[in-house]
C-alpha cells in the first residue's frame, strides 16, 4: 500500500491543522494573514495534484480510488476553495470574531469533498459526506451576531441529518443484500444474484433520495434557498459549487459502478427528477427579489442540467458533467464574489439595490453579467459549450424530450438573468458612492470572468481533462 | 427463533418512528432525538446484516461504530446551533424559526 497516493488529502489535513494551531498562537489582530496562507497552501496542493493524472490506482484494497475522475473533481474542489478563500477575506473580516477558524472549516469541508469524490466504499463515502456537511453546518451558522445565519444552520442540520439517515438506510440495505460495502464488488454480487430483491429496490430509491438532497434536486430542494440566503455569502458560494460537485462525483461512481446492470430503472428515476428540477428551479427563480435566493434557485436548475449527464450513463455524459461542473465553479463563484463584495459595502442582498451598479463599479457589473449569461448558456460563453456537451450526450438515447425541456427552460432563464443586468445597467443608482473591492477579490473577479469567456471560445484544454476523467471511470 | 427478518422489522419500525418524529415534532431538541432514532435504526440493520449475512466479517459492526461516532459529532453541532438561537429568541420551537421563509 503506497501512502503517497494520498498526498493531496494528507497535505490538506496538515494545512487545516497547521492554520488552526497558528491561529491560536498569534495575537488576534495579526490573524488576518491566515486567509492568504490558506489560499497559497491550497494553490500549491492544486499545482501538485496535476502530477496525479494517469495513475489510476486504488488505495486500501479498493476502498479509495486515485483515478483521473477523482483527481479532476479534487482539482475542481481545490479551484473552488482557492477562489472562495481569496475572495472572502474582506467579508470574513467584517463578520467579526473567529477569523482563522472560518478558513480552517473551509479547508476541512474541502477535505470531506475530496474523500467523497475518491470513495470506493460505503463507509469511506459516508465519512467524506459527513466531514463535508458537518463543516458546512458550522460554516452556515458562523455569523454569531446574525440570527438568520444560526437559523439557516439549524435548518440545514435538521434536513441534512435527515437525508443522511435516509442515505444510510439505503446503504445498509445494499450492504445487507450484497454482503459487501465495496462499490465495485456490489456490481459483481448483483450480477450473480440475477434479479433485484424488493429490499434492494428500496435501498436504491433511498440512495437516490439521499443523493438528491445533496445535489438539491426537486423535490429535495427545499433546504437550499433558505440555507443559501442565511449563510455567509462565501459559504454559500462554496456550498453551491463544492458540495454539489462532490455529491455528483459520488453519485456517478455509486450508480455507474455498482448498479450498471439496472441503469434502465434508475435512469428513468433520474430523468423524471431532472425534468422537475430544471422546470421548477427556473420558474421559481423568476419572481425572486433577493439575489442570493435567485442564485439558489438558479443553482437548483443547474443541478438539473448536470443530471442529464448522469442519465446518459456513458463516457460522453460523464465528460459533460465534469466539464460543466468546472465552468459552473467559475460562473457561480464569480457571481457570489460580486454579491459578497456588494453586501460587504452596502449591507444589502436585494436585487433592487443593484440599481446603477455599472456606474458605481463597472467591474462588478461586468463580472456579474458575464457569469449570469454563462449560466444561461449564451454563446460564446463557457456555459454554452457545457450545455452542448451535456445535452448531446442524451439526445441519441431517447431523451429528446428532456433536451427540449432543458433548452426551453434555458431560454426562460435568460429572462431572470437579464433582468438583473437591466437593473445594473439601465436603472439610476440611489447612492452614487463607488464600491471598494479589495485586491484579492478583484483577482478572483478577473480570473472568473476571463476563464468563463476563454473556455467558451476555446474549450479544448478543459475538455481534454474532462475526457481523461470520464475515460478513467469506464476504463 | 428470532431471525434476520425480526431485526429488519424492528429497524424499519424504528426508522419510521424517527422520521415521523423528525417531521412532526415542533421542538428542535425532539427533532434531533427523532434523527437519532433514524440513525439507530440504521445501526440495528447494519449489525443484524453483519451477524446473519456476512457471519464472521465485521464490516457491518465497523460501519455501525462509525455511524455512532459521526452522529455524536452531528448532535454536538446541532445543540450548539440550538443554544445560539435560544439565546436570541428564548425559544426552541421550530415554528418560531421563521426569519427565513421555511
Amino acid at each position: 500500500m503506497d501512502l503517497s497516493l494520498l498526498t493531496i488529502e494528507i497535505a490538506t489535513v496538515l494545512l487545516a491543522i497547521g492554520v488552526l494551531v497558528i491561529g491560536l498562537l498569534i495575537p488576534r489582530e495579526q490573524r488576518f494573514g491566515l486567509g492568504y496562507l490558506v489560499t497559497i497552501g491550497l494553490a500549491i496542493i492544486l499545482f501538485v495534484s496535476f502530477g496525479y493524472y494517469g495513475i489510476n490506482a486504488t488505495a486500501f484494497e479498493g476502498m479509495y480510488y486515485v483515478d483521473d475522475f477523482s483527481i479532476f473533481f479534487k482539482q475542481l474542489i481545490l479551484v473552488a476553495a482557492v477562489l472562495v478563500t481569496l475572495a472572502a477575506t474582506l467579508y470574513v473580516k467584517k463578520m467579526g470574531t473567529n477569523y482563522g477558524e472560518f478558513f480552517v472549516m473551509t479547508v476541512f469541508a474541502a477535505l470531506g469533498m475530496m474523500v467523497l469524490s475518491s470513495a470506493g466504499e460505503f463507509i469511506t463515502l459516508y465519512l467524506g459526506l459527513e466531514t463535508m456537511t458537518i463543516s458546512f453546518y458550522i460554516l452556515t451558522g458562523f455569523k454569531k451576531n446574525d440570527s438568520k445565519s444560526a437559523e439557516a444552520g439549524i435548518k440545514y442540520l435538521i434536513l441534512g441529518a435527515m437525508s443522511s439517515g435516509i442515505l444510510l438506510y439505503g446503504l445498509s440495505l445494499v450492504y445487507g443484500m450484497t454482503g459487501t460495502t465495496v462499490i465495485s464488488e456490489v456490481a459483481v454480487k448483483l450480477a450473480e444474484m440475477g434479479s433485484l430483491s424488493p429490499a434492494m429496490v428500496v435501498g436504491m430509491v433511498f440512495l437516490v433520495a439521499g443523493f438528491g438532497f445533496k445535489i438539491s434536486a426537486v423535490p429535495f430542494q427545499m433546504w437550499s434557498p433558505d440555507v443559501y440566503e442565511g449563510a455567509p455569502t462565501p459559504v454559500t458560494a462554496f456550498l453551491a459549487v463544492g458540495s454539489k460537485a462532490a455529491a455528483f462525483a459520488a453519485l456517478i461512481r455509486v450508480f455507474m459502478i455498482a448498479f450498471p446492470d439496472y441503469s434502465l430503472q434508475w435512469k428513468m428515476l433520474f430523468a423524471a427528477l431532472a425534468a422537475l428540477t430544471i422546470i421548477i428551479g427556473n420558474l421559481v427563480a423568476i419572481p425572486q427579489t433577493n439575489i442570493k435566493r435567485m442564485l439558489a434557485y438558479s443553482s437548483i436548475a443547474q443541478a438539473g442540467y448536470i443530471m442529464t449527464g448522469v442519465i446518459a450513463a456513458n463516457a460522453a455524459g460523464v465528460r459533460g458533467v465534469a466539464f460543466y461542473g468546472m465552468l459552473y465553479v467559475f460562473a457561480t463563484i464569480g457571481a457570489f464574489t460580486v454579491v459578497m463584495n456588494f453586501s460587504a459595502n452596502t449591507g444589502s442582498d436585494e436585487i433592487r439595490d443593484y440599481a446603477g451598479l455599472a456606474r458605481r463599479s463597472p467591474l462588478l457589473a461586468a463580472v456579474l453579467t458575464v457569469c449570469l449569461l454563462s449560466m444561461a448558456g449564451i454563446p460564446p460563453l463557457a456555459g454554452f459549450a457545457g450545455k452542448f456537451y451535456l445535452f448531446s450526450s442524451i439526445v441519441d438515447q431517447g431523451y429528446l424530450w428532456l433536451v427540449i425541456i432543458g433548452l426551453l427552460m434555458s431560454m426562460a432563464s435568460v429572462y431572470y438573468y437579464l433582468s438583473v443586468a437591466k437593473v445594473m445597467y439601465m436603472a439610476d443608482p440611489v447612492d452614487d458612492s463607488p464600491i471598494v473591492v479589495p485586491a484579492g477579490a478583484k483577482a478572483v473577479l478577473l480570473i472568473t470572468m476571463i476563464v468563463t469567456v476563454f473556455l467558451g471560445v476555446y474549450p479544448q484544454p478543459l475538455s481534454v481533462l474532462a475526457n481523461l476523467a470520464a475515460n478513467s471511470l469506464f476504463f | 427463533m428470532i431471525g434476520l427478518e425480526h431485526f429488519l422489522i424492528l429497524s424499519g419500525t424504528l426508522f419510521c418512528i424517527g422520521l415521523f418524529g423528525a417531521l412532526a415534532k415542533r421542538n428542535a431538541i425532539a427533532i434531533l432525538m427523532g434523527l437519532e432514532l433514524m440513525l439507530n435504526a440504521v445501526n440495528i440493520n447494519l449489525v443484524a446484516f453483519a451477524r446473519y449475512v456476512t457471519t464472521g466479517i465485521l464490516t457491518g459492526h465497523v460501519f455501525a461504530i462509525f455511524v455512532i461516532a459521526v452522529a455524536a459529532a452531528e448532535v454536538a453541532v446541532g445543540l450548539a446551533l440550538i443554544v445560539a438561537i435560544y439565546r436570541d429568541r428564548i425559544s426552541v420551537n421550530v415554528d418560531d424559526f421563521d426569519w427565513l421563509k421555511w
